[in-house]
């Protein structure tokens, strides 16, 4: 088994959680796991990515070549686009809708969307509105993240687990609450 | 025993095995785990950055002392050793010094007093560290002493893409450059014992794709303990006085055919065999990986990996006889391939100068393979719809209310310039404001704003973050007050470290102090407060202070938005 996934957003939106809970539970499934992600300058408020790569062989680079990545995560459409360059004539896009409008050119939303439902298999949902209707608009990752759990490579149940442990400190209703959100779009 | 093979969650709680798994054994019922006062643990998994499981090799290790200042990508190795329950119990140094030059020589010390130590700092910062750095060679060391450096190809956060390989060449010191997270954490207790042994400093190179790429790793066996207190050998070696220090020079260079000796026998060089030697490879460190991706584990040709220097002269030479030509690919400056290139230029090296890998740049599985010939996916076009998102300061942030109230006071001279410096406050370059005319390196808006105003521009204004002034900014400021430079310097006190996300800042809060204790003139040292409602008052302010004829502080404070966040 091998996923080479790409998460993508905007900095602060929360991509690292989306690739901790997946890198975690990897781990426990027995996977090999490497996981690049951008620190430092390019958090304030620009693009930012890491990469997933999980595998139950060996895995050599921390980078996923370009052109062979099986998964594009995205918290934000346009950024699911700035990463098509990875993407394996197979892969898939899974995005959010709701863009992050903070630069002076940004495209029409509309083409945006289109553009990756055009790539076969992509999927393009609303984790912003579908997170406020289930009253906890904070969990919009998590919504994403079980849109995306189905292409993972392993057993999506398994991530409910670490999804509970990762909210535990924060009590019993934040993890009900996030565990509603990963159900939303599975 | 308690312990079976374990799994930790989230691997931010630093060091949390140690506090978490049976240490320290207070109850009878886990006396068995107990002997000789060590606590057996068995091999467990975690996920960690290159940087954290370098930082838990190196508590495993007998660590006593972290210093370091903060510079992408090293930050994590001491946010780490603070977060480390282990590093509590035993009260291991843990605090952020003023700067790099600072930390090296308290890690120095820690050295002397016969303790091991580290000191972790990006690349730039080892040019900060350089004096004691290069010294700290010709006194040798005590307890190990590990400089760790961690570089930046492609300048993802950086001025330049220096690469620390030639630093240890340069002080003529071992260099250990791990090319896996697994290897960042096994090499911490040989490296220690490695410069024990030989009373040398080791540099430990990092590079950004490692330091900030998690992976599963195992940690196995106790945390060593930490050594007592021992005076050096010879303790007369610490006082470079010049008959002492042609004595250690000399010693220095006949430690080099040990180390080269030490390089052939390391575990982290690996000669391995292929049966097509009509190429040969040399990887050095991450590179190393890129390569075997390419090749799908499988290399068809000799291949020597390198991950500790001076080079190793006997895998080299087999190599070089066995393998019509040779590709070396290294992750940074072409440092292997120009030492076996030779200044003639040897036809059958290739690499980096040969136009077989980019001159520039850090590289990518994409790259190495291009180099080797071999079939690769080609990247499809990313669509002219997506558009460039630069970062930006952050809304609420002190610095955007500081830029437009400085925009519209210089708006009144005919010629103003703005000498920035390294910071969040650096993205003042960028629209909207575009409001600095340099970036060097830190401290030097504060000294290029005296040049510029010794040759002639007014009014010349400097920039500086809280922490970037009492890294470098100080000493500047005794040259200005000294010859009443006609500057003014506006100092961006948000209390924190905010560009490596909020470390701490040890003159925040009391910098017109230091000012006035430095010799600038009480009358001309002002406080503002950068809020957009205060916006008419700062401009008057900082207008004033442009027109005087002599050196000016200003200091505008106002937390760190991200900072002040976290805290609610």
């Amino acid at each position: 088994m091998k996923k080479d996934i790409i998460l993508a957003g905007v900095g602060g939106q929360g991509i690292l959680t989306i690739a901790t809970i997946i890198a975690q539970t990897a781990l426990k499934a027995g996977l090999n796991v490497r996981q690049p992600e951008v620190h430092g300058m390019s958090q304030r408020g620009g693009a930012v990515e890491a990469h997933l790569r999980l595998s139950s062989g060996q895995i050599f680079s921390d980078l996923i070549a370009p052109g062979t990545a099986d998964l594009i995560i995205s918290v934000e459409p346009m950024e699911a686009l700035r990463h098509l360059d990875s993407l394996s004539p197979t892969g898939i896009i899974i995005s959010n809708a709701k863009p992050i409008i903070n630069i002076p050119d940004y495209p029409e939303v509309e083409k945006i969307i289109a553009a990756i439902e055009a790539i076969k298999g992509s999927k393009v949902i609303d984790a912003d509105k579908i997170a406020a209707d289930l009253g906890n608009p904070r969990s919009m990752n998590i919504v994403l993240l079980g849109a995306a759990a189905p292409f993972l490579g392993f057993d999506p149940s398994l991530l409910e687990a670490t999804i509970a442990s990762l909210f535990e400190r924060k009590g019993q209703a934040v993890v009900d609450a996030n565990l509603k959100a990963f159900h939303a779009v599975i | 025993m308690p312990l079976a093979s374990h799994i930790h969650l989230f691997s931010s709680d630093g060091g949390s095995r140690h506090g978490n798994d049976g240490v320290p054994p207070s109850g009878g019922g886990k006396a068995s785990a107990v002997i000789s006062n060590k606590i057996l643990v068995c091999k467990m998994k975690k996920i960690l950055l290159g940087d954290e499981a370098y930082a838990q090799g190196v508590l495993d290790a007998g660590l006593s002392g972290c210093y370091a200042y903060p510079g992408t990508p090293s930050t994590e190795i001491m946010e780490y050793v603070q977060n480390s329950k282990l590093a509590a119990e035993r009260n291991i140094h843990r605090e952020w010094s003023s700067n790099e030059k600072t930390a090296m020589e308290e890690a120095l010390g820690v050295s002397y007093a016969g303790k091991r130590a580290i000191v972790c700092m990006k690349h730039v910062g080892l040019n900060v560290a350089g004096d004691g750095f290069v010294n700290s060679a010709v006194t040798g060391t005590n307890g190990g002493l590990l400089v760790t450096v961690a570089d930046d190809p492609s300048m993802h956060s950086s001025q330049n893409e220096q690469d620390s390989r030639f630093y240890a060449q340069f002080a003529m010191i071992p260099c250990i450059e791990p090319s896996s997270q697994q290897e960042c954490y096994d090499l911490a207790k040989y490296a220690f014992e490695l410069s024990e042994k030989n009373e040398i400093p080791v540099l430990i190179r990092l590079t950004t794709r490692l330091s900030h790429s998690r992976s599963n790793i195992e940690t196995a066996d106790a945390p060593s303990d930490m050594n007592a207190l021992h005076a050096p050998s010879n303790p007369r070696r610490f006082v470079l006085l010049p008959a002492i220090a042609k004595s250690n020079v000399k010693k220095l260079c006949e430690k080099q055919a040990d180390f080269a000796k030490l390089s052939e026998e390391s575990p982290f060089n690996k000669l391995t065999d292929g049966a097509d030697t009509s190429l040969g490879i040399v990887a050095t460190g991450i590179a190393y990986n890129y390569v075997m991706e390419a090749f799908g584990g499988n290399c068809p040709y000799p291949i020597l990996k390198i991950s500790q220097y001076p080079l190793p002269k006997k895998q080299l030479s087999t190599l070089l006889n066995e393998c019509d030509k040779i590709m070396v690919v290294e992750e940074g400056a072409p440092f292997v391939e120009s030492q076996l290139r030779g200044p003639l230029e040897d036809p059958r090296i290739m690499g980096r100068l040969t136009g077989h890998l980019p001159r520039t740049g850090e590289l990518n599985p994409y790259l190495v393979a291009k180099a080797f010939n071999l079939k690769v996916a080609e990247p499809p076009a990313i669509p002219d719809l997506v558009k460039v998102r630069p970062p930006r300061l952050c809304d609420g942030c002190p610095h955007v209310s500081t830029y437009n109230a400085l925009k519209e006071a210089i708006g009144k001279f005919a010629d103003p310039r703005v000498f920035g410096d390294i910071g969040c406050y650096t993205l003042g370059a960028l629209p909207p404001f575009q409001a600095i005319s340099s970036c060097v390196d830190m401290g030097a808006s504060v000294t290029m704003a005296k040049g510029a105003a010794d040759a002639g521009i007014h009014p010349s204004v400097a920039v500086i973050g809280d922490s970037t002034f009492t890294h470098s900014g100080m000493t500047g400021i005794l040259d200005a007050v000294w010859e009443n430079a006609n500057i003014t310097v506006m100092i961006l006190d948000n209390g924190t470290t905010g560009m490596t996300g909020g470390q701490t800042s040890i003159g925040a809060g009391r910098l017109e102090t230091i000012c006035v204790g430095l010799g600038v003139n009480p009358d001309h040292v002002k406080v503002i407060t950068p809020l957009p409602q205060k916006h008419a008052e700062n401009v008057e302010t900082i207008t004033a202070e442009l027109q005087y004829e002599g050196l000016s502080v200003i200091v505008a404070r106002r937390e760190c938005i991200q900072t002040l966040r976290r805290k609610k």
